[in-house]
Parts: structure tokens; C-alpha cells; sequence
């Protein structure tokens, strides 16, 4: 067989000419990778912070460094969009690994404002009351200590804070930043897992209802890895399918036109089974990251088990990253298996959009409320994404910037309901607090109303966009769909809306803390974003529909 | 020996370690199970990489390595302190959050 000669000739060559001159030092772009770059030493610099700096003053420092590097990281973003990297000088980065292109600058924008806005829910230490004269935030004293040992009360009374929270919050952000813009297979594979395994750990991480917490944690691990190892496989099936692990490569020898074909690939190009699984096997994995039904089971339990904080920061980050990440792998890689993709996302989309919707309605619980509400809006997504038109991108693009600062919002207004227990979450304890905070409660019902699709918020403008894109794009039935359910979702929202405003407040129910500027801060940007982008969008737009061309 | 044959075996691996992980209950042998899948996964890697005469699958099997041990300390670390604080590893202990 020639392939086996093609391999023997790897090791047997090599005696007559000299390895060494034959490797070619890798030429990495660390301009145009600046933004991953900052974040990644940021993280590492924050592991030294936790190894050398004293614990009391760990909190400042690392919420110091985290920030700087939040927004350093967003202004090198910016800086390569205004240099034309997202139009014009549109390329590939670092040997074929990266793509620095518009959706990818857009999504990295996007994840980095996200996460800059959730890194102030999670420096928020003022919520709980004081322990022992030291202020705590929503994480637990020491992690290892077991829920109401001694070793647990130790921890608290000394003061113990898991400033760790941080390194691994910008960790999951690098890879939430290489996610959308990776541009092979392995650097896919290897940025799901830097976004998925900090998170895993930080939902284990809850002060309070800790026990849950821990579950949580359980389920999202073993089901995320669960998800990842099957991707895994589809990667190994496309590799062998294309003999490569580029996506152009792949994309080419889906299309047909590669030009170098060896007899090896002549042979695995024939075969459509491993085209077709590892297809699925790798979209599958994407899916669930998405939280998209059939593989939306962890949503609810672990956006309910694990700190508030952190639910907002995953609900809204992890769905840009792996929104961008989809959109890459069936634009790019797989645009030539269109007609085979199409029917498939067709029918999960429905599914998605219409059991999110219908499942969220029997909800007595605010976190599982909006985790079944993400579900029918991973659906809403989904539709733009079949669209496969340019406005398909563009649109997704909005939404996901839209969707994501309402999402962080709405669990910091969250994080302020309490009651003796922590967060009072079960939704009859919210009757009646638009009677005792108005503000609150009001700040909650634009969140509300913006998951809804009402005009005048983002979520309307995301939601037109989308089916808009859909129409066009001759999936005319899916914005049926859709449509009906948004109507069948609004009734939930309204409902909470309803009990908020206009029922009697419980004698013994819940307290509303009064948080310190960074929650303010956070909820005041994300009702910011959602006005303007619902009253005066074209500007945001008009920038997601500039940035919505693949480079391949 | 035709490589194909080391494709079923990794699919055949593969298979076994996915129904281990839906049928089996206690926690630390799921993720046993989910090891054996990204092994089967290795396996697949390096028969295509022999199929095709080029290096790529021999060098993603190695960082399926590394993201696999990095798994182990991450997935262990939450499982330990799920076992301490319940006394058992059981999946299906783990249920305070069923409707």
C-alpha cells in the first residue's frame, strides 16, 4: 500500500538530510493574537498573585489585574478592528491556527465587554452579611472544607475568600476568546476545553446552598465531558475524512476541489459515513455547549446549582463562544454539506425554541426559569445560523451581543432578591416586590420584557433580525415557529412581571440588598445596552453586519 | 495489517465507554468511561495518521493527552469533594434539584 510508504519514508529520509534544517520555525502574528495573549498572562500572573501576595490584600490585586486585562484585552480588539483586520486585512493567524476575521474580532469584543461586566458581579461583597467583621462575596470561604464541618467554619471565621475565582474566570475567557476564531480542529478542540474546565470549577464554588453547588458542578462536568469526548470523535472522523485538520483543507476536500490528492485521501474522500458522523459527532458537541435540546439537560440543574454570579457570566459568554464557534465550523468547513445540515438544525431549532418555551412555563424557580428562557433563545439563534445568507451572520452577531448583556443583567438583579437563606430564588418570594423595591423590580421587568422580544429593547431588534434572516434565507416555517413560540415564552416572562407588580407582598418574604457599585454597575450596563440597542440600533448594526464575513 | 481495522476497534471502544457512561452510577467510573472514549479517540487518531501518511493525528493524540489529564485533576477535584461532603460518588444520589 503507498500510504504505508508515504509513512516510512517520514523516518527513512531522514538519515540523508539533516531534520533539523528542515523544520521551519513557526511565525506567530502576536499583533493580531494581542487579545487572547493579554488575557491567557493575566491568568498566570493572577495563579502568582494567589502563591505570593498575602491574603488579605489577594482580592485588590486580583480584581485589579483581571480588570486591566479585560479592558486591555477589549482595546487591542478594537484597535485591529480599526486597522481593517475585520474587513480588509481579514486572515489567518498564528500557522493556520487562528482566524483574526470580523465575526471572530466582533464575538471577542462581545466576550471580553461580557466578561468584564459578570468580573464585577463576582467582585460584588457586599450582598451577604459580614462574617466575623470581614466581608464575603458568593464564593465559598475554602472550597476544600466540607458544607458545615468545622474546617468550613474555620475557614470563615478566618477570613478565607476563594480569590481564585478570578485566574480561572480569565482562563475561561481566553478560551471563550480562541473558541470562535479557531481555524482547525485541534485549536477548536483545545479551546473548548480552556473554556469548560475553569467554568466546571466555579460552579462548585457557591457560598451558600453549597451541596447544590457541588451537583451542579457534577452534572455539568460529567455531561460536558461526556459531550466533549463525542466531539472529539467527530474531529477524529473529519481528520480522517480530509487527511487534515485545517478547515479550509476540510472544506475544500467537502466541496470536492482539492488539488493534491493522495491515494490515501482518494480513498476516505469516497467515504460519506465518516464525512456525515464526524459532521454530527462535532456539531453535537457545539450543541451542547449552546444548550440546545436535545443536549440541553445540564442547563437548568447547573444554572441552577451553581453562584449566581457565575450563571449569568456562562449563560451569556459561553453562548457567544459557542455560537461563534457553530457558525465557523457550518460556514466555513461544511458550507458544501448544506443541504445535509439544513433539515437536521431545522428540526433541533424547533425542538429548541418550542420545548424551552413550553417546559420554562411550569417553573417555580427564577435561575430555572431563565435557564429553560436561554434554551428557547439558543433556538432563536439557531434560526438566524440556518439562514446561511450573510445576514444570517450578521444577525446571529447582534442577537448574541444583545442577548448577552440582558442575560448578565438579569442574574445580577438576581443576586440582590435574599432572604436568610441567601438568594431567595423560588418565584413566591418575588410576589410583591415591585411594591417594596420599584426600582429593582422594575429594572428586572425591562430584562424581562427584553427576553420577550418588546419593542423599544434589544430583544426585539436581535429577534427581527434573526427571522428577518430566516425568512430570506427560505425558512419562512421556522419563523412560524418562532413566532409562536416567542408568544407562548412571553407569557412567562409577563406572568413574572404580574407577580411582581401586582400581587401583595409576603410579610416574611425577601429583602433586597443594597449592592455595591460593581453590581450597580453591572445591572446599569446591561439595561444601558438593552435601551439602545432597542431604540437607536443602527449603528451596532450596521457594525455586525460590516463584521460578518468568514475568512477561509 | 489494514489500518481500517484499528477504526472499528477504536469505534468498537468507543461504543463501550459511552454506554458505560449511561449505565453505570457511581461517578468515578463514569468518568472512567469517558477516559476510555477519549482513548478510543486516540486510538482513531493515530490509525487515520497512519492512513493518510501524515503526522497531524500522532500530534493531536498527544494534546487529547494532555486535555485529558487536565480533565482528571479538574473532574476528580469535584468529585472528591462531591464524595466528602455525601459520603457517595452515586450519580443518582445527586438529585436535590429534580422537579
Amino acid at each position: 500500500m503507498s500510504a504505508t510508504a508515504a509513512v516510512h519514508s517520514l523516518w527513512t529520509t531522514a538519515a540523508a538530510v539533516d531534520p533539523i534544517s528542515k523544520i521551519d520555525a513557526p511565525k506567530i502574528e502576536y499583533g493580531q493574537l494581542a487579545p487572547t495573549l493579554i488575557v491567557v498572562g493575566a491568568a498566570i500572573i493572577g495563579i502568582a498573585v494567589e502563591a505570593f501576595v498575602p491574603r488579605k490584600s489577594r482580592y485588590y490585586v486580583q480584581l485589579f489585574v483581571s480588570v486591566v486585562a479585560l479592558v486591555a484585552a477589549f482595546a487591542a480588539v478594537v484597535a485591529l478592528a480599526v486597522n481593517g483586520y475585520a474587513t480588509t486585512k481579514a486572515g489567518i493567524a498564528a500557522m493556520g491556527a487562528i482566524a483574526v476575521d470580523g465575526p471572530a474580532l466582533f464575538l471577542q469584543g462581545t466576550i471580553l465587554l461580557t466578561a468584564l461586566v459578570g468580573l464585577f458581579t463576582f467582585a460584588e461583597r457586599r450582598l451577604d452579611p459580614e462574617a466575623h467583621g470581614n466581608r464575603v462575596d458568593s464564593f465559598a470561604a475554602q472550597a476544600a472544607a466540607v458544607p458545615g464541618s468545622d474546617s468550613e467554619k474555620k475557614a470563615v471565621k478566618a477570613g478565607f475568600t476563594t480569590t481564585e475565582v478570578f485566574p480561572l474566570l480569565l482562563f475561561a475567557v481566553a478560551g471563550m476568546l480562541v473558541f470562535p476564531a479557531a481555524n482547525d480542529l485541534l485549536t477548536l478542540f483545545v479551546a473548548l476545553e480552556v473554556l469548560s474546565l475553569p467554568l466546571y470549577l466555579m460552579c462548585a464554588l457557591a457560598r451558600r446552598k453549597r451541596l447544590m453547588s457541588q451537583e451542579a458542578a457534577v452534572k455539568y462536568f460529567l455531561l460536558g465531558a461526556f459531550a466533549s469526548a463525542f466531539m472529539l470523535f467527530g474531529i477524529a472522523l473529519l481528520y480522517g475524512y480530509a487527511g487534515s485538520m485545517s478547515y479550509a483543507v476540510i472544506a475544500q476536500v467537502v466541496e470536492g476541489t482539492v488539488t493534491d490528492v493522495t491515494p490515501a485521501l482518494a480513498g476516505t474522500m469516497g467515504n460519506d459515513a465518516l464525512l456525515l458522523v464526524g459532521a454530527a459527532l462535532v456539531v453535537m458537541g457545539l450543541l451542547f455547549k449552546v444548550g440546545a435540546v436535545p443536549f440541553h439537560m445540564w442547563t437548568p440543574d447547573v444554572y441552577q446549582g451553581a453562584p449566581t454570579p457565575v450563571t449569568g457570566f456562562m449563560a451569556a459568554a459561553t453562548k457567544v463562544a459557542a455560537f461563534g464557534a457553530l457558525l465557523r465550523i457550518l460556514y466555513v468547513v461544511l458550507p458544501g454539506l448544506r443541504w445535509d445540515w439544513r433539515p437536521v438544525m431545522w428540526a433541533v431549532a424547533i425542538v429548541t425554541m418550542v420545548v424551552g418555551a413550553i417546559v420554562a412555563i411550569t417553573q417555580t424557580d427564577i435561575k430555572r426559569l431563565l435557564a429553560y428562557s436561554a434554551i428557547s433563545h439558543a433556538g432563536f439563534i439557531l434560526a438566524g445560523v440556518i439562514a446561511a445568507t450573510p445576514s444570517g451572520i450578521s444577525s446571529v452577531l447582534f442577537y448574541l451581543a444583545a442577548y448577552s448583556f440582558v442575560t448578565i443583567g438579569a442574574f445580577a438583579v438576581v443576586t440582590l432578591v435574599r432572604d436568610a437563606g441567601g438568594e431567595a430564588t423560588h418565584l413566591s418570594k418575588w410576589a410583591g416586590l415591585g411594591r417594596r423595591s420599584p426600582l429593582v423590580a422594575a429594572v428586572f421587568a425591562v430584562f424581562l420584557l427584553a427576553f420577550a422580544g418588546i419593542p423599544l429593547t434589544s430583544g426585539f431588534t436581535g429577534k427581527f433580525a434573526v427571522f428577518k434572516a430566516a425568512a430570506e434565507g427560505g425558512a419562512v416555517p421556522l419563523v412560524v415557529v418562532g413566532v409562536i413560540a416567542s408568544a407562548i415564552a412571553a407569557f412567562f416572562y409577563i406572568r413574572v412581571i404580574v407577580l411582581m407588580f401586582f400581587s401583595e407582598p409576603h410579610p416574611e418574604g425577601p429583602t433586597v440588598a443594597v449592592p455595591s457599585p460593581l453590581t450597580m454597575t453591572a445591572i446599569g450596563v446591561g439595561v444601558a445596552v438593552t435601551v439602545v440597542l432597542g431604540v437607536a440600533p443602527q449603528y451596532f448594526l450596521e457594525l455586525a453586519g460590516d463584521a460578518g464575513v468568514f475568512v477561509r | 495489517m489494514n489500518p481500517v481495522n484499528y477504526l472499528y476497534l477504536a469505534a468498537l471502544l468507543f461504543t463501550i465507554g459511552a454506554t458505560g457512561v449511561l449505565i453505570r452510577r457511581n461517578a468515578i467510573v463514569v468518568f472512567m468511561c469517558v477516559e476510555l472514549m477519549l482513548n478510543a479517540c486516540n486510538l482513531a487518531f493515530v490509525a487515520f495518521s497512519r492512513m493518510h501518511g501524515n503526522l497531524d493525528g500522532q500530534v493531536i493524540a498527544f494534546f487529547t493527552m494532555v486535555v485529558a489529564a487536565a480533565e482528571v485533576v479538574v473532574g476528580l477535584a469535584i468529585i472528591v469533594s462531591l464524595f466528602r461532603s455525601r459520603h457517595s460518588a452515586s450519580v443518582d444520589d445527586a438529585s436535590l434539584m429534580k422537579l
